[in-house]
């Protein structure tokens, strides 16, 4: 079940809409919950340190359709101590998982930047995955004017 | 369609030296959400791997979903020891392949 920009616009513009698409809208946007469920697959349940990654998005985006991002990861990249790999996730989107991305010893600091699609406003999420196993986690809200994703 | 990749790499470099490489394809990334005018779904067709080598060796990649924008495009670093050849691959949902490399002079 697809969302149209029209009844995307409505659930955003209000409550009682939401409540009567209530169960359309549970199928074709993801929730907080899915977000949380696919970050623990990631992490396999370890515990999500707060510092030493940081992601940077706008607070406001006016085009859903490409909203740039910026991750990076405090790490010397070395053999003893690196980022494996960052993902991303986008909260509410039809589909939480936006991109995963994967550095090497060759990186020299674990750092990306993308455009990704936000279908409305909610939170995106970077999860990093350390060499030693431990797992580090930022999370920003971006207020999307016009959503992406179809519509 | 996708279309001509674009790489931007520093031609030159001190070894140690960490640079950044910008990329870009154009690709309409077609979400899989979408709907024609008949309300019939649009399959998704996206750029879901994108992976750079140097010298042979892999040195950053990205799985990517719908997520990604029209246009996928990514930045990135790599710490160069040696001159050499980096090559970028973006594979596409119908299993075609679009590359391009770009040298770089280390030293």
């Amino acid at each position: 079940m697809n969302v149209t920009r029209r009844s995307a616009l409505a659930i955003a513009a209000g409550g009682v809409v939401f409540t009567a698409l209530g169960s359309a809208t549970r199928q074709a946007f993801a929730t907080p919950e899915d977000a949380a469920a696919m970050i623990n697959e990631f992490s396999g349940g370890a515990e999500l340190a707060a510092g030493g990654i940081n992601l940077t998005t706008p607070e406001i985006a006016e085009n859903g359709n490409t909203v740039p991002i910026s991750v990076s990861v405090n790490s010397a990249m070395t053999e003893a101590e690196h980022a494996v790999s960052v993902m991303v996730l986008a909260e509410e989107n039809p589909r939480v998982e936006v991109v995963k991305f994967n550095f090497s010893l060759a990186s020299g600091v674990a750092e990306a930047k993308t455009r990704i699609r936000l279908a409305k406003t909610q939170n995106v999420i970077a999860v990093a995955k350390m060499s030693d196993g431990s797992f580090r986690m930022a999370s920003n809200q971006v207020k999307v004017t016009i959503g992406g994703c179809g519509g | 369609m996708a279309s001509k990749p674009r790489v931007k790499v520093p031609k030159k470099a001190a070894a140690g030296d960490v640079i950044k490489i910008k990329t870009l394809i154009s690709h309409k990334m077609e979400s899989g959400q979408r709907k024609d005018k008949e309300g019939n779904k649009i399959p998704q067709k996206i750029i879901n791997r994108f992976v750079v080598q140097f010298n042979g060796a892999e040195v950053f990649s990205a799985d990517i979903a719908p997520g990604i924008s029209a246009n996928p495009y990514f930045e990135f670093s790599v710490k160069v020891q040696e001159s050499g050849t980096f090559s970028f691959l973006w594979v596409d949902d119908d299993g075609s392949e679009y590359t391009t490399e770009a040298p770089i002079t280390v030293g």
